[in-house]
């Protein structure tokens, strides 16, 4: 087990977010950068306040939509959900990704 | 593409919802961090480091919210409307600079945009409603051997049309006049002569009735159907809507009304507007020399073509010479050494175009000086500011805004100034857009129309002028805190009278600049004043004052030979008998005028003419007593007399250069000299005046008696000391005692006929001299700007200047010549341009050399008068200073 934290790579936190969306149904944002480090068994190192540009950025691009809610601890939130197309999109993601891991895997078991 | 326009929209929408996004993500950041508090708080930390941790996490409450709201809007545009709000905000608080900034943004955005309306209204878009300007030419004949263009005849121009496939929408146009009489009024008015295609061709749909039919312009007197304009229609026929069908009488034939043209429409003659339009074939009607259709010698036309789409004027060019060229071999006795050419609309050799390409010409020069001048004032201006902002600017570095962030603050600064001087400016177009005609004299029979024309590529031009302006006015003080020194601003800096070290550089050399275009602006303007006065005083060679010259529109009535014969001399004699008159006589032509004289080629006894050579020379035909009348001076022989008809020899007066020329110095008097193929004998000999233009040099010129080859419905010319009201009443009365349905033409005196063929350059002299002085005037206040300023910011060297025993006039004497030294630096950088730029004026000059020493002469006065008018009242000032104070402070 390496002893530093990862940082989350460039460009995977919209493919986190959008996957936790798509597990745990609507979420404020507090609740996914939790989920993310939950998830990940505090491996990664999240900074909490780039999850909001990138939720504007996914949501500038139609992917998630936001409205005002209520927490479960009688908060006003503002809760995240994926819209068809985010749910397209984190379809090619994970495809894209998979095809990627498998990529650098065999570079990297080859040269070894 | 479509996230990426889904994400633009987003950006701008949220431009405009910043305050309430901005409360959506503080309270949504808040809910976080509240949540994450709480978080930790049950995992069992204390209040105040669950809060630590929470904020920790978050990386930065304030941190987040900047990269949020960057990725949120349009970083861009929202600092450029931070600028624009700042830069709004320094412009209120500084009114007095703000409005003097704008006045002379306008003054030099507004002359420039004024003269650009006028080259589009009057030179490249010269006919509103007319579609396809941009491909529209004018077309007419060359002579080998003449500069300039001729007119076209007319079996000439169908023949082009037939064979020309480069080409559409031939058409022609000739420019006449006639009287009109509806009731009791009859007043000259113009219209034109055109080929039946006329209104299909320009693409003009009469608002009533119908154009010409395509055979409308075939056979002799065949046709008598007219157009008439909107403001005829309104005016002399008070807008009848039964107009249609109604009949008129131009020049004795009843012509059917057909149509009325559309308002806005003036026909296609720069700087006239035409009242009614007739087709060719009534061309009897209005022109003397009979019937032309079919003369392939008589040129009276002058014509217009559309290029067709993508066809250059050199490719059509080449396919019309083609065809001259055959035309030459086909019919050489009427169209040898003839040629026929394409002119671009603002070259066309037949109307005002050509007279006033010049004037616009050197209009375009003057006017970009003028803004460079008002720039260089704004930029001044701009620069004492930000002296007084230098403080202002060190706080925005040090506390870490880049140096492009400050110049694009600067900018935009410049770009609100000059946004709202554009503004100013097309306003000051706007109502400059009728304001050429005024300087035209007044023309009776004639409604003058030069419009200008803001059109798109008048605004994009304008536009373009304001960002010029922005990046001048901007850079000057950009420039400035170029070199500002962050450690350095606490350090009180004061420049010299004298020394003018340093910042004081920069205003210095704007000054100097400004000085020295005000200066060349001087120079031209003295060169064509003088121009105009020695046009002016140059003799014509017949008297001025007390020679009044009018017509009768013989033609126009219908009046046959022998009519107007008979009229003519029952005219004269009655008018011999008014009281004060001296005498009077008929000529075909009066000199200056617009009309162009008979042309034959001569032959005398006992000159050889060289081989080549074919002299063709002008001449008047004139009435008994002309010479008398015109006070041209008769070197020998005589006058023409009444006896000199058409029962008696054939007889000739030429002029001194002609004399000289053909015989040699010897008395040509009783010579021959064959004319049109025909004997006469000369028996006077004149002395040489003016013909054609005041500018012309001494040409040879002869006269035969009008008897002897008449013309009906030529000028009168009559000399008296009464004054000339008193004189055209008592003519109209003899003209109206012979025939009630005879108009008299305008009546003027042979001075007014001189002034009117010197518009042009009077036109220009009026425009280069305002806008002379309002380039004198930017000068002026920006050399006031920059003394006083230097003044004030030296309060404390001239306080010890005077505590050193300096007098009041020492001080005086300092600053004048500091400021006299400035204009004098000007001045020298002014004449060494002007020296290469004057050439420009080229044809406007007249007898005048371009580096002429009193033009420069005078602009040196001038400025110098100027200059220190402007230098005085901060001279005055620095007097003033009260030593004790200034050390003090």
């Amino acid at each position: 087990m390496p002893t530093t934290k990862a940082e989350v790579l460039q460009g995977t936190l919209d493919l986190l977010v959008l996957k936790t969306l798509d597990t745990m149904g609507p979420m404020h944002g507090f609740g996914i950068a939790l989920r993310i480090q939950q998830v990940s068994d505090d491996l990664l190192r999240l900074n909490q306040g780039s999850l909001y540009p990138a939720l504007l950025r996914l949501e500038q691009r139609g992917w998630i939509t936001s409205r005002w809610g209520v927490s479960e601890n009688k908060r006003k939130a503002k809760y995240y959900s994926l819209t068809r197309s985010g749910r397209k999109q984190l379809r090619d993601e994970v495809a894209g990704w998979s095809q990627m891991a498998a990529v650098i895997d065999r570079v990297l078991k080859a040269t070894s | 593409m479509m996230e990426f326009l889904r994400t633009l929209t987003a950006r701008v929408v949220a431009l405009f919802r910043r305050r309430r996004l901005d409360e959506d993500l503080d309270e949504e950041l808040r809910s976080h961090l509240e949540m994450a508090v709480e978080l930790n708080q049950r995992k069992g930390l204390s209040a105040e480091q669950a809060r630590r941790e929470a904020l920790l996490g978050l990386g930065g409450f304030e941190q987040t919210k900047q990269i949020y709201r960057e990725r949120r809007g349009l970083p861009m545009i929202e600092t450029l409307l931070q600028d624009l709000r700042f830069g709004f905000r320094m412009l209120r608080r500084n009114p007095g600079f703000s409005i003097l900034a704008i006045l002379c943004l306008t003054l030099g955005i507004g002359a420039n945009a004024a003269v650009f309306s006028w080259i589009e209204g009057i030179l490249f878009r010269p006919y509103p409603l007319v579609t396809h300007q941009e491909r529209l030419m004018a077309l007419g004949g060359t002579a080998r051997g003449e500069p300039g263009g001729t007119a076209l005849s007319w079996p000439d121009f169908l023949d082009l049309r037939r064979s020309c496939t480069l080409l559409d929408s031939f058409f022609v146009t000739k420019i006449t006049g006639t009287t009109l009489s509806i009731g009791e009024r009859a007043e000259v008015t113009t219209g034109s002569i055109v080929s039946a295609n006329y209104f299909d061709a320009l693409g003009v749909h009469p608002i009533l009735g119908r154009g010409f039919e395509p055979d409308e312009d075939v056979g002799s007197q065949a046709h008598p159907v007219t157009v008439i304009s909107y403001q005829l229609w309104k005016g002399r026929f008070k807008g009848d809507p039964q107009i249609i069908g109604k009949t008129q009488r131009f020049s004795g034939v009843l012509h059917t009304i057909v149509g009325v043209a559309p308002e806005g429409f003036y026909g296609t003659f720069v700087g006239w507007a035409m009242n009614f339009w007739v087709p060719a074939s009534m061309e009897e009607t209005f022109e003397a020399g009979g019937y032309k259709l079919e003369d392939r010698g008589a040129r009276w036309i002058e014509a217009f073509v559309r290029l067709k789409p993508g066809v250059t004027r050199g490719q059509a060019q080449q396919e019309i010479s083609a065809v001259a060229q055959r035309l030459e071999t086909d019919y050489p006795a009427t169209n040898r050494g003839r040629g026929i050419q394409l002119w671009p609309l603002w070259q066309t050799p037949f109307n005002n175009a050509r007279t006033l390409l010049p004037t616009l010409e050197i209009m375009v020069v003057v006017v970009a000086f003028v803004l460079l001048i008002a720039c260089a004032n704004v930029g001044n201006l701009l620069l004492v500011r930000s002296f007084a902002r230098r403080h202002e600017m060190t706080v925005r570095l040090a506390i870490g805004a880049g140096r492009g962030r400050l110049l694009q603050q600067l900018l935009t600064e410049g770009l609100i100034l000059s946004a709202f001087g554009a503004a100013g400016g097309l306003l000051v177009a706007y109502w400059c857009r009728h304001a050429l005609v005024l300087l035209f004299p007044a023309r009776g029979g004639v409604t003058m129309y030069l419009p200008g024309e803001i059109d798109w590529r008048v605004l994009a031009l304008s536009a373009g002028i304001c960002l010029i302006a922005t990046l001048i006015v901007g850079l000057v003080p950009a420039f400035q805190t170029r070199n500002l020194d962050l450690s350095g601003t606490l350090k009180a800096e004061s420049s010299g009278v004298v020394g003018a070290r340093g910042r004081a550089w920069s205003r210095s050399s704007l000054v100097v600049l400004q000085v020295s275009l005000c200066f060349i602006l001087l120079v031209g303007a003295g060169l064509l004043i003088q121009s105009l006065e020695k046009i002016r005083t140059t003799s014509p060679g017949f008297t001025t004052h007390t020679v009044l010259n009018t017509g009768v529109s013989l033609v126009a009535a219908a009046y046959d030979a022998q009519r107007a014969k008979t009229f003519e001399d029952e005219l004269i004699d009655r008018i011999h008998a008014l009281p004060g008159v001296e005498s009077a006589a008929w000529a075909r032509l009066e000199p200056l005028g617009y009309g162009s004289y008979s042309s034959s080629p001569i032959a005398v006894d006992g000159y050889e003419l060289p081989p080549e050579e074919q002299p063709s020379v002008e001449y008047n035909q004139v009435g008994p007593a002309y010479f008398a009348t015109m006070g041209i001076p008769l070197v020998s022989g005589r006058e023409f007399r009444r006896a000199d008809d058409e029962k008696a020899a054939l007889v000739a007066v030429v002029n001194q250069t002609m004399a000289v020329r053909y015989w040699r110095g010897q008395s040509p008097l009783g010579q021959r000299l064959q004319v049109k193929g025909k004997w006469v004998q000369v028996v006077g000999v004149a002395a040489d005046s003016k013909y054609e233009s005041m500018r012309e040099n001494p040409k040879p010129f002869f006269y035969v008696p009008l008897r002897q080859d008449f013309a009906r419905g030529g000028g009168l010319n009559i000399r008296t000391t009464q004054p000339l009201r008193t004189i055209e009443r008592e003519v109209v009365r003899e003209v109206r005692a012979l025939d009630r349905n005879l108009a008299l033409y305008e009546m003027i005196t042979l001075q007014e006929q001189v002034d009117r063929s010197t518009s042009p350059q009077q036109v220009a002299v009026t425009l280069v001299g305002v806008l002379c002085g309002l380039a004198l005037l930017l000068a002026a206040i920006g050399l006031y700007g920059v003394m006083s300023y230097a003044v004030s910011q030296s309060t404390r060297e001239l306080g010890l200047r005077m505590a050193l025993g300096a007098g009041a006039s020492n001080l005086l004497r300092l600053v004048m010549s500091r400021g006299l030294a400035l204009t004098a630096g000007g001045v020298f950088l002014g004449a060494a341009v002007a020296l290469g730029l004057t050439r420009l004026l080229g044809n406007l000059l007249f007898k005048v050399s371009p580096r002429d020493p009193l033009a420069f002469g005078s602009a040196l006065l001038v400025m110098m008068i100027v200059a220190s008018t402007a230098c005085l009242l901060p001279a005055w000032r620095a007097t003033r200073t009260d030593p004790a104070r200034a050390l003090r402070d």
